[in-house]
């Protein structure tokens, strides 16, 4: 049997080797990437050349099977301004397409010396395959895999509350919406309670909720009125629309009469609450615009701490493997 | 039938269905079994077989494993699969009707026995298509497909189209007495689920099957059996309601048996944890409470019968992002160590557990296999239960690789086995 390595993603010494999942990081590790993340947001807003040589001469492949733009973009200009070289593959139709396997679609790009993959991927698990088998030299970033993980984005977004409310202890955070399907809030809901916020909870219907969702470490409401109360963060997740179709949620008009966040229901959250939202938003679905565009609403300030994220991210990375091929 | 002359002594003999468990000699000529404790006048054996410290049994009898052909070699063939069989004890296959073709025409089925009699390792026994091409919707010739040699008729697999062809399907089974064998999954329930739904499922964010997709199908066919008169076997359990089920259906008088694979009663879903595809099997390892009730359905009799559910891949089918991987393992020569890996935990005992592989399904079967008696075919095993041995490709005969325990060390080794009194298997030291 093989063994089960909580912290595959970690090396010997402790440092990040990939980044697959926020499971199995401890509070130091996040705080040491948001540390990171901090030096870089300098870089990115204030100087006029903004670029450092941390990567240069690396070659990052952001190989993605799946849509995404923000994402992917921020994941690129992140490089870029770390100074690798980026390769973007989208594998929607591509190769798989014709038949070639997963494994020998990455053996394949491997083979053209490549030091790191970005990956996307539908199914749960991919990052996780994929970095089992790529030569050791090699990193592998998760960029979302199914209804896994999507851990750069859950950094990303540790990093806006921390900017907004300085500390975690004692915060109450909700997550509204698809929480079954959501790999961004499993990373959130992971990173929150690992950096000790004093409750996380989620609000949805008992078709979006995964079972035994209490076991992720959350309280689990089906009202908002009652979920949002006192609460200091909230962060409402994107709908797809193909729930409707699984009978899962009866219409969209229904879901925003239920879950919907208009500037009414803000009013059971603390005052100086925040509002944030992976994106892309739908407007009059999940939230309402006086909301997205209000005083409250850190959507597009996310977006931007997105890049020094994944740089912190990147570097770390990539470090650790100079490091343990030096010794 | 001529067939040399074989006696086993020095071993400890189990033969649950006779109930007998003490160190006794077994004397074997043509085929079947001459004599049990006293050696016959006149027996001289072309070969006595020193078995000290070992147990010989009868030859184990599994009620599900996949053998890939016709219409799969690249995965396993006949040749290979039986001289697997043969090294894990297992005298006899069931082989499930999913092949390609489906054995839904008695050209398949004998095609599939006669191929394994002239291989001349373990017996085959097709289980014939309940439905044609296993689509559900039409009945097979199951009269055919049972005087070609079928032992039950099963859908596989396969979901059967509606309740009233599942009704109609039991009663003409029943009508020519033949078995039908139900691995109950309903495929709404099941939808893209890939693993237990419970705490791991919500963990990893992997598609989950609930225990009422077993369960639901479990009281749909109770439901019908009485009004059909059917006998039925469930196959291959893996939940704690269906157990209670089966137990009530059981008190009641109703005509039911059930099996659970050798590696249900042996793993949780709590070996999903780092989206290790070997661990990838349907019906998907559940929780402890699952595995222990499961257990003790077998210790109670409940579950009559221990199985392998083998299903052997290429290294492809495993190589993939999880929900892509194919399910199975390839277990027949790892259910004899995981069954008494039970026995040493206390949760089985002995006899009984050899029971579940031998006089338990031969029972389900209605066949007079599965012991060791004077005048009964002699297949025979013959195991170490103290040997301690790793898992690993070089002493492994099935084709598929895929089985988690690789690289681990098990307790228990079968050392020898007959088919009908010729030794088909024999272990040296080096391997």
């Amino acid at each position: 049997m093989n063994e089960y390595n909580p912290n595959f993603q970690l090396d010997a010494n402790g440092q990040l080797r990939h980044f697959l999942s926020i499971e199995g990081l401890d509070r130091e590790m996040l705080t040491r990437i948001m540390d990171t993340a901090e030096s870089f947001a300098g870089v990115v807003a204030d100087q006029p050349v903004k670029k450092v040589p941390l990567l240069r001469g690396k070659t990052i492949v952001n190989l993605f099977f799946e849509n995404s733009t923000r994402t992917r973009t921020t994941f690129e200009l992140a490089a870029k301004r770390l100074s690798a070289d980026v390769l973007n593959i989208n594998i929607e139709t591509s190769a798989t397409a014709k038949g070639e396997s997963l494994l020998d679609t990455v053996r394949n790009i491997q083979a053209m010396h490549v030091d790191m993959f970005v990956i996307r991927h539908g199914e749960s698990g991919a990052p996780y395959f994929i970095a089992r088998h790529v030569e050791p030299h090699v990193s592998v970033i998760n960029a979302g895999d199914g209804r896994h993980s999507h851990p750069t984005q859950a950094m990303l977004d540790m990093f806006t509350i921390r900017r907004y409310k300085r500390t975690f202890e004692g915060l109450r955070v909700a997550i509204v919406g698809d929480i079954l399907h959501s790999r961004v809030a499993r990373s959130q809901i992971l990173a929150l309670n690992t950096l000790g916020v004093a409750q996380v909870r989620v609000i949805g219907p008992r078709t979006l909720l995964p079972v035994d969702a209490e076991s992720l470490g959350v309280r689990v409401f089906h009202k908002m009125d009652e979920g949002l109360q006192d609460v200091d963060v909230v962060i409402m997740l994107r709908l797809q629309k193909e729930r409707m179709r699984g009978a899962m949620l009866p219409s969209e008009h229904e879901y925003f009469s239920c879950f919907g966040l208009t500037r009414e229901r803000l009013r059971f959250a603390r005052p100086d609450a925040i509002v944030m939202h992976p994106g892309p938003i739908n407007r009059g679905v999940e939230i309402e615009s006086r909301v997205a565009d209000g005083d409250s609403s850190v959507i597009l300030q996310q977006v931007g701490y997105g890049i020094a994220i994944r740089m912190a991210i990147m570097t770390m990375a990539m470090h650790s493997k100079a490091r343990s091929k030096a010794s | 039938m001529k067939g040399p002359r074989i006696s086993i002594s020095g071993a400890r003999l189990i033969d649950p269905a006779s109930g007998v468990d003490r160190q006794q000699s077994v004397y074997i000529a043509n085929g079947i079994v001459a004599a049990v404790g006293k050696r016959p006048d006149g027996f001289h054996a072309d070969r006595e077989i020193q078995a000290p410290g070992q147990i010989v049994c009868p030859g184990f009898i599994d009620l599900c494993a996949r053998i890939r052909e016709p219409g799969q070699e690249h995965k396993a063939t006949i040749p290979s699969e039986t001289a697997a069989a043969v090294a894990g004890g297992f005298t006899t296959l069931c082989c499930p009707p999913d092949t390609q073709p489906v054995i839904d025409t008695p050209a398949v089925a004998e095609m599939i026995r006669d191929r394994a009699e002239r291989i001349g390792k373990a017996r085959i026994l097709p289980i014939g298509a309940l439905t044609r091409s296993l689509r559900g919707k039409e009945l097979s010739e199951m009269r055919a497909l049972k005087k070609a040699g079928c032992v039950a008729a099963s859908n596989a697999g396969n979901p059967v189209a509606n309740t009233l062809v599942l009704r109609r399907a039991l009663e003409y089974a029943a009508s020519f007495e033949l078995l039908v064998m139900v691995r109950p999954e309903d495929p709404w329930l099941r939808n893209h689920g890939v693993i237990h739904e419970g705490l791991v499922s919500t963990r990893l964010g992997l598609p989950g099957i609930p225990e009422a997709a077993e369960t639901v199908v479990v009281a749909q066919v109770l439901a019908l059996l009485k009004q059909t008169g059917a006998r039925v076997h469930f196959a291959q359990l893996s939940c704690a309601g269906a157990v209670d089920m089966v137990a009530r259906a059981r008190e009641l008088g109703l005509p039911v048996s059930a099996d659970v694979s050798a590696h249900q009663l042996c793993l949780t879903e709590a070996a999903l944890t780092d989206f290790d595809s070997l661990y990838h099997v349907n019906p998907p390892f559940r929780t402890e409470q699952d595995r222990a009730a499961l257990c003790r359905g077998v210790a109670d009799g409940i579950v009559s019968a221990i199985c392998s559910d083998h299903q052997p891949h290429e290294e492809g089918a495993k190589l993939n992002a999880f929900s892509s991987t194919e399910a199975g393992i390839s277990s027949l020569e790892t259910v004899l160590p995981l069954t008494l890996g039970l026995v040493s935990a206390g949760q089985l005992n002995l006899v009984r557990a050899i029971d579940s592989l031998t006089n338990g399904p031969a029972k389900v079967l209605g066949l007079t296999a599965g012991q060791i008696k004077p005048g009964s075919v002699a297949d025979i095993c013959i195991f170490d239960p103290e040997a301690i041995w790793t898992v690993d490709a070089r002493n492994w005969y099935s084709r598929g690789l895929n089985n988690p325990f690789f690289g681990t060390q098990l307790k228990g080794r079968v050392t020898c086995t007959l088919v009908a009194g010729r030794i088909v298997h024999e272990r040296t030291d080096q391997t």
